[in-house]
């Protein structure tokens, strides 16, 4: 094992090495080597986070027809930093009847829900935390963290808007959480493991987006739910509830909602490129260099890895952009919508979804690869089209409906 | 000192607080979030035991799941979230003995349960609980009446959940 081969378990082990030959005993060396590990990574997903803050602005401003920040720095790059500065000297207020404790607690809890994750994204074959067996459900479980920070933070605020908004927030990610894990399941299915890395491995080949496009589709749907982000945006509905569960926040406690937010559609991204997007593969990319036929490029074995970290990233962005995407192209929903959307579509046809490649998963090891990618591709598009006639003729029952309603209005008018 | 027992001291004494704070705090939401702390406590001493799935579901079930619905139970019906009645009635001292007798013959059945000395050894490498788990939850010879007896009896209370909450227009 060689620097240039697997440059972070050289350098953990040259680490815990030196700390050894100090005098430290072995397993406080290795606490030491770990949690220096872990440092650098929530570092490492800070950092990306200011970048996403200029990522938002700009690209925010191309929707609406803007230029966005372009004052400060070379295309405004130094822009978030300005903001930190405003967010840091700005009064911190924490208004008379909150619950100070809890109130003070729920900005941090909502950014560790989303550090959490970071230590199951494998962002490339040779860097990632942990490669946990349950990974899948881990994720899951941040979740539920993310939940309990908006409960504490729209209660302890004593505020009626921030319960409000509280409310409406935990019912939808609680609705949404159901064909997540539904979704999540259909990776499992396919790579016959809940391990990042093993799902991201399975994927060497072809990519599951290929097998499983609407999983996708449900995947991004529930995703941006999940996030509370337009249109599922009814927690903070500006004309409704001013700025929903975390109204009465100022200062860096809002900076750290708003960081957690954008931190958390960003993970999101990269979880769309693990499950589906191959995560670090790119495609001819082997762990000796590119593979195209018979020609060979031989990579050192750190070069490869920064290529499938930057693979990884640039998927990962591009999640992000279509969660921003939707956002700042679609209007908000009504809540009765936003539950029976879910409830009598989404749960559903995940369900649907899940069985189907349940059964045709049995497949896998009968049919040739690209056999197997053909008929999973078409019982997809299949579901698709039963759907939309099935939702066609719903339309047009109603459509039916209304009309025979308004003609016996108008026959009655008449008489 | 190995660093599984430190951490196992941290977490147990995190979840004995945490459980005093529920049964003594006056805020009732209060008491549910260190309820969750107590939850979480116990998720940590799976992971601990390296039991990954426990540790996750533990999380997923009793934070995600039951501790937010304690939590809107409480919001939703009570008026005045703290109470004021007192905590203790006449009679604690009966509950106390009986919590002693209970904790005493737990200590002593734990004691006298054969390879209570022995460390716990590592899984060997190459073998997957989480498949393991699920084998055994789906094989005839081993769990798989009960897994399906409780899924048809959670069944059940879902279709009766739906019944109940259904508002029938007369």
């Amino acid at each position: 094992m060689t620097f240039w081969n697997d440059p972070i378990n050289f350098l953990s082990g040259w680490l815990s090495g030196i700390l050894t030959a100090w005098g430290l005993p072995a397993t406080l060396a290795m606490v030491l080597t770990i949690f220096i590990g872990i440092v650098l990574l929530v570092m490492f997903a800070m950092t990306l986070d200011i970048f996403l803050v200029w990522v938002e602005r700009k690209v925010v401003a191309r929707f609406q027809d803007r230029i966005g920040p372009n004052r400060i720095g070379p295309f405004g790059l130094v822009q978030p930093f300005a903001d930190i500065i405003k967010l840091v000297i700005k009064e911190d207020i924490t208004p008379d009847g909150a619950d100070k404790v809890v109130f003070n607690l729920a900005p941090v809890m909502a950014a560790m829900a989303v550090i959490l994750l970071w230590a199951i994204l494998p962002i490339s074959s040779k860097i990632y935390g942990v490669d946990l067996n349950v990974a899948l459900l881990y994720l899951v479980a941040a979740g539920a963290l993310g939940t309990m920070a908006i409960i504490m933070a729209g209660w302890a605020s004593n505020n009626k808007y921030a319960l409000l908004g509280m409310y409406r927030m935990v019912a939808n990610v609680i609705a949404y959480e159901i064909p997540m894990v539904v979704i999540l399941l259909i990776p499992t299915i396919l790579a016959d493991s809940m391990s990042v890395k093993s799902i991201t491995e399975a994927q060497a080949s072809t990519w599951y987006v290929f097998l499983s496009p609407l999983g996708l589709l449900i995947f991004m749907i529930s995703a941006i739910a999940e996030l509370g982000r337009s249109p599922f945006d009814l927690n903070e509905a500006e004309s409704e509830i001013v700025a929903g569960f975390h109204i009465e926040y100022s200062g860096m406690k809002f900076g750290w909602f708003y960081a957690s937010e954008l931190l958390h559609a960003f993970t999101f991204g990269g979880f769309a490129s693990v499950l589906f997007f191959g995560g670090w593969q790119v495609p001819f990319l082997l762990a000796d260099g590119f593979h195209f036929g018979s020609l060979v490029v031989t990579l050192p074995g750190i070069v490869v890895v920064l290529v499938q970290a930057l693979a990884f990233l640039l998927k990962a962005l591009f999640g992000y952009w279509v969660i921003m995407w939707v956002k700042y192209s679609m209007p908000r929903i009504r809540i009765d919508q936003m539950l029976a959307f879910n409830w009598k579509f989404l749960t559903p046809l995940s369900l649907v979804l899940l069985s189907v490649t349940a059964l045709l998963g049995q497949l896998q090891t009968v049919l040739l690869p690209w056999a197997f990618t053909l008929v999973m591709f078409v019982s997809n598009l299949l579901i698709i089209w039963i759907t939309i006639e099935i939702l066609r003729a719903y339309a047009r029952r109603q459509r039916k409906q209304e009309e025979r309603i308004t003609a016996a209005a108008a026959q009655g008018a008449h008489q | 000192m190995p660093a599984e027992q430190i951490v196992f001291l941290l977490c147990a004494a995190l979840i004995l607080v945490s459980a005093v704070m529920v049964v003594t705090v006056r805020n009732l939401v209060h008491a549910a979030l260190w309820l969750v702390a107590a939850l979480f406590g116990v998720a940590v001493l799976y992971a601990v035991l390296s039991a990954n799935f426990l540790a996750v579901v533990q999380i997923v079930v009793y934070i995600g799941a039951i501790a937010i619905l304690f939590l809107f139970a409480v919001m939703l019906t009570r008026r005045d979230l703290v109470v004021r009645t007192p905590g203790m009635r006449g009679s604690w001292w009966i509950a106390a003995v009986l919590a002693l007798l209970v904790l005493g013959g737990l200590v002593f059945l734990i004691v006298n349960q054969p390879g209570v000395n022995r460390t716990a050894l590592a899984i060997p490498a190459g073998v997957d609980t989480l498949h393991a788990l699920g084998n055994a939850l789906v094989s005839s010879g081993q769990y798989l009446l009960p897994f399906e007896v409780s899924s048809i009896l959670l069944l059940a209370a879902l279709v009766g959940a739906v019944y109940l909450a259904v508002s029938r227009k007369s």
